[in-house]
């Protein structure tokens, strides 16, 4: 039976747990609305972008003269994992989850007899796949520093995969990302960027375009742009997503420290309860002894 | 035949402009090239260029960086990779634009060299356009 003054300091602890958590909480709030927006300012350029991509890759998709980041290099030997989370924990299973879809499609793919290389962006997914893919890691992207993510950020991304790309260090890229559905549902998702992969049911109706330059020459400029828009956008969603989490996971341990009180108070109570009877049957036992 | 065409510009980050336009002229990578309703459809890259949006209430200039424009009898898509307002741009930005294509410039191979000092000199000549001084590089 813990003491009187140790369940007073316990409910003191856990009522600054809960103030932090709540704290956070608000936090999370706070920035995932504005994640949210910028998640959705985004949309419209990534849906242009795919409808002309998808319409382009349709076009000239099946010609040999198809670019490699459209058609692939003619292999499937060497896989690129580019594994995108957050910087920060307690965001609920938020890193784990895209850790998890990441490990599945790694460990499917070394069974098959692939070779798996793994990019990873953000820190807490390379600290999750540590244990068993160090020796497949080839390189990391910091985002600590960064409080928005920009499109330059893509960018560098996007550039660093593609000069890979160029030295035929992969044949497949996929992102592991998480895409924001709501508050309460954020869905680990793999998309495959190289070779680009578009939605043929995206294509536009087929108005007949005319293309300047040529088909070849706009795919070429706009393919290496179409890696760095999808890494784009599944930042952005990922940025939504964990702030998502992270209000849910906060929320979650506010109440838990809510319960936690209440249970803790209640002991505290009867505690002191029991003490005061004590002392009284102590009291009365003595003056009846006299 | 109809006298306004729906016109958009977006940018990754966000939408810059979303109106009901008479003509945009638009920066094309084959040569600059003035869009009005009607016009038969067309997909084009860009290069680094003064893009002008006329409206029934006047009109307005935006930078923008390259990417692409698509343009159907309906209306002008325009989605640059980066886009600014006139009145946005100032010097500091035009001159990191130059930097970057400078660097750019520098790190290309004998390929791509020709189109990256293109690219280089389109960035300087839209600075100016605009009305700032960008530093000029040494070609």
């Amino acid at each position: 039976m813990p003491s009187l003054k140790d369940l007073k300091n316990r409910i003191e602890s856990v009522k600054s747990t809960r103030k932090i958590t709540k704290a956070m909480q608000m936090v999370a709030a706070a920035k995932l609305r504005r994640a949210q927006e910028a998640a959705e300012a985004g949309r419209p350029y990534a849906e242009r972008f795919n409808a002309v991509m998808a319409g382009l890759a349709k076009s000239v998709g099946d010609s040999d003269s198809a670019p490699r980041l459209l058609s692939g290099t003619g292999q499937d030997q060497t896989h690129l994992l580019v594994v995108m989370t957050a910087e920060r924990g307690l965001c609920g299973g938020f890193n784990a989850n895209i850790a998890k879809i990441a490990r599945y499609q790694a460990n499917k793919l070394i069974a098959e007899g692939k070779t798996v290389k793994i990019l990873t962006v953000g820190k807490k997914g390379r600290e999750a796949l540590k244990r068993d893919f160090s020796k497949h890691f080839v390189g990391h992207v910091d985002l600590t520093e960064i409080k928005r993510v920009s499109y330059a950020d893509a960018a560098g991304i996007a550039k660093d995969v593609l000069a890979r790309f160029e030295a035929e260090e992969f044949d497949f890229a996929k992102i592991y990302y998480s895409r924001f559905e709501s508050v309460i549902s954020q869905i680990p998702t793999e998309q495959q960027i190289i070779p680009a992969d578009f939605d043929a049911e995206d294509a536009e109706e087929s108005t007949l375009y005319d293309y300047e330059p040529s088909e070849e020459g706009i795919l070429a400029d706009l393919l290496p742009r179409g890696v760095a828009t999808q890494i784009f956008s599944a930042l952005l969603e990922n940025g939504a997503s964990e702030q998502g989490a992270r209000m849910s996971a906060m929320d979650n341990a506010t109440r838990n420290a809510g319960e936690m009180i209440d249970k803790l108070t209640i002991q505290f109570n009867r505690s002191r309860q029991a003490v005061i009877t004590n002392e009284l049957i102590e009291i009365i036992s003595g003056a009846e002894a006299l | 035949m109809a006298d306004t065409m729906q016109f958009d510009l977006v940018s990754p980050e966000r939408r810059l402009a979303s109106v009901s336009a008479t003509q945009v002229e638009i920066p094309g990578a084959e040569g600059d090239f003035t869009a009005m309703p009607d016009h038969a459809p067309v997909i084009t890259t860009l290069r680094p260029g003064v893009l002008t949006v006329t409206t029934s209430g006047g009109s307005d200039d935006y930078f923008v960086t390259g990417g692409f424009a698509e343009i159907t009898a309906e209306g002008t898509s325009v989605l640059a990779e980066r886009a600014f307002a006139k009145a946005d741009m100032t010097q500091e930005i035009i001159d990191d634009l130059v930097a970057e294509a400078d660097t750019a410039r520098g790190e290309a191979g004998a390929e791509t060299v020709d189109a990256a000092t293109k690219l280089l000199a389109d960035m300087v000549a839209a600075g100016t356009a605009i009305g700032l001084s960008p530093k000029q590089p040494s070609l």
